[in-house]
């Protein structure tokens, strides 16, 4: 893609406003349409775009597979977490008004941390599943069959 | 403290695996994927045993998600049918956990095995979730977690033979045309009724009569969930499923990814649909009990002629699940328990069964049947395992097989369908014409000149005849599972004046 200035040039401008607009749909989750599935996809883009101009290896380069598992299990586990967390402090699974002194505040980072989780992990699945179809080596061989 | 432990059991049951799946993803290599998804499904069990315990007496349990009362929020119901539902799962995965680690070794590339047994702990957390659950959308979110990592796990044997993918996109496709059937029927059903918890449903439903509406629903939930359970003539995913995954895969799912498939039918049809529609009775009546009888005979057909000993035992499986349709459409108390209690009785004797064919490809390098020739002189105790397991699936007396058989006859008897029982009797020949095959050619037939293959190893082995004592024991003292069994029949029975605690 390297001659192709006008994509190159492009990309670089967008890149920055998906990433933005990734976060604003992740925070803005309360208030509006949104929320972590969403934030999780957008963000994801971003770096599919990434790969397509600037080829696979520059993006393991900056998101090397390894990372990209443990953000998937990060993302999971911070979900869990937030209602094993509550559970520990007494209440059942998710209950989240456990997590602050009064219930509405509770409810509020609660739903918060969890969607973040979402988020997380689901802008590290879309990246994986890109580099597994982008990044796919061998095919299948006919003796194979 | 004890007293909260207790009131968690039912959330704890699935959120251990569900954590355990991502720390095994991330830090599960060079052996501790194993360690930690052993210990996991072994806790799992201990959860699903004092489940299991407290509602012996037929008392229910119900657990409010995010402290939500139903039928708002999500709620976990355990009653003594899917606790004994969660004791197969959670039984089964400990006892196949412990026979994948060699197995596996052999089977599946090293680099892939922390991803393996996060993805087996994924399917045991998404079959326990559809099993404990009361509400009819989660159910459908569990089945999906459950189904996409069996996909996963079936296309882990492609190490060993590239058909493993082909295998597992076909079940894809076919389980995602069935669970997008499920949604549909439960978006019909959420249409008239505005309720998606299955204790709610079958309230609203008991006083809604009939409608058009009503039967497309629950003809489309039936038809999703008959072709995750591999429902004659809704099987063809299966038997190139189950013989291209890797073989404690295919003893894992066939022990309990289609047993809970049937008992997430026994909830829809019987705890949400109530016992008295007229429209499922006619159903069960004069679709599914014919279509169960030729589906124990086709599939016993296709089974004696196989030519691969993981086939003939996939198609078997088929068979199987035919009898636990035929214990359904009977719409009796007998006919029920005899579906309960042949969940228990072929989860155990089938995982015995491809477990001794793990063993085969281990040692032999293959399950294709004339190569097995005289294979019982070198590998006597997995060879013995075949025989009474196989027995068992046959129905001899002081087997499982047999328990389950005659409450299935009686049940047939009971309402004068004598041919229905006639049926049943005489495909456990065909039945005894696939399992002496078998017999046959590994203990009479001349061995391969120069060609010796050692006993498997023990860790093998253990969870080979912890499977095939299962099936003896139960065989001669089925006090435990035919008690379990009658209540759950009874409380599907009484299941429409269900409600919250």
């Amino acid at each position: 893609m390297q001659h192709h200035l006008i994509l190159r040039v492009v990309a670089r401008l967008l890149l920055p406003p998906i990433f933005l607009y990734a976060l604003y749909v992740q925070w803005h989750g309360d208030y509006g349409p949104g929320g972590g599935f969403q934030a999780g996809v957008i963000f994801a883009v971003g770096f599919i775009l990434y790969a397509l101009i600037n080829g696979v290896d520059a993006l393991t380069r900056v998101v090397p597979p390894r990372a990209l598992i443990l953000l998937l299990a990060a993302g999971l586990l911070l979900y869990a977490g937030t209602g094993i967390a509550t559970l520990l402090l007494g209440q059942d699974f998710l209950d989240y008004s456990a997590l602050s002194h009064d219930a509405v505040h509770g409810q509020e980072w609660g739903i918060l941390i969890v969607e973040l989780g979402v988020g997380i992990t689901v802008a590290a699945a879309m990246t994986a599943i890109f580099l597994a179809f982008a990044g796919r080596s061998a095919s299948v061989e006919d003796k194979d069959w | 403290m004890l007293q909260a432990l207790l009131h968690q059991l039912p959330v704890l049951q699935i959120v251990l695996p569900l954590v355990a799946a991502p720390i095994v993803a991330a830090f599960g290599g060079n052996g501790r994927g194993w360690m930690i998804a052993f210990a996991t499904s072994l806790i799992a069990f201990a959860v699903a045993a004092t489940l299991f315990a407290e509602v012996l007496d037929g008392s229910v349990i119900s657990y409010h998600l995010g402290g939500w009362a139903p039928p708002i929020g999500i709620e976990y119901r355990v009653d003594i049918l899917n606790a004994f539902v969660l004791v197969i799962v959670s039984g089964v995965s400990a006892i196949c956990l412990l026979y994948a680690r060699a197995s596996i070794a052999a089977e599946v590339e090293e680099k892939n095995h922390a991803f393996f047994y996060a993805t087996f702990l994924l399917c045991m957390t998404g079959l326990l979730g559809v099993t404990i659950t009361g509400d009819a959308f989660n159910l459908f979110v569990f089945l999906e977690i459950s189904s996409l990592s069996g996909y996963a796990l079936i296309s882990a044997g492609a190490k060993r033979d590239r058909r493993a993918l082909t295998a597992a996109y076909n079940y894809l496709v076919m389980g995602t045309i069935g669970a997008t059937f499920f949604v549909i029927g439960l978006g019909l059903l959420y249409m008239l009724t505005g309720t998606l918890n299955m204790a709610d449903l079958a309230a609203r439903l008991t006083g809604y009569g009939d409608s058009r509406t009503l039967r497309m629903g629950f003809a489309f939930i039936f038809v999703g969930i008959a072709l995750k359970l591999a429902m004659f003539p809704l099987h063809l995913w299966l038997p190139n499923a189950y013989t291209f995954a890797p073989s404690a895969v295919s003893s894992f799912l066939s022990a309990t990814a289609t047993k809970v498939a049937v008992y997430a039918l026994l909830r829809i049809l019987f705890t949400v649909f109530g016992f008295d529609s007229a429209f499922e009775a006619n159903v069960l009546r004069l679709i599914v009990l014919p279509l169960a009888i030729v589906a124990i005979f086709v599939a016993s057909f296709v089974a004696i002629f196989a030519e691969d000993l993981k086939r003939m035992l996939a198609w078997s499986s088929i068979a199987q699940i035919g009898y636990m349709l035929i214990g359904i459409a009977l719409l009796s108390h007998e006919g029920l328990m005899a579906t309960v209690i042949h969940l228990f009785n072929h989860a155990v004797a089938k995982a015995a069964l491809f477990m001794v064919a793990g063993a085969f490809m281990l040692r032999a390098g293959t399950t294709s049947i004339p190569d097995l020739r005289g294979i019982a002189r070198d590998m006597p105790w997995t060879s013995a395992a075949f025989v009474l397991a196989g027995l068992s699936l046959v129905g001899v007396p002081l087997t499982v097989g047999f328990i389950s058989k005659w409450y299935l006859v009686q049940a047939a008897l009971t309402q004068n369908l004598w041919p229905v029982a006639l049926l049943v009797v005489l495909s456990s020949l065909l039945t005894l014409t696939y399992v002496w095959r078998i017999t046959e050619t590994i203990y009479m037939r001349e061995a391969p000149a120069g060609v010796r293959r050692s006993e498997a190893p023990l860790s093998m082995l253990i969870p080979t005849w912890i499977f095939t004592g299962l099936s003896l024991y139960f065989g001669i003292d089925a006090g435990l599972t035919s008690m379990a069994a009658s209540r759950a029949a009874n409380a599907l029975l009484g299941a429409s004046n269900l409600f919250w605690q």
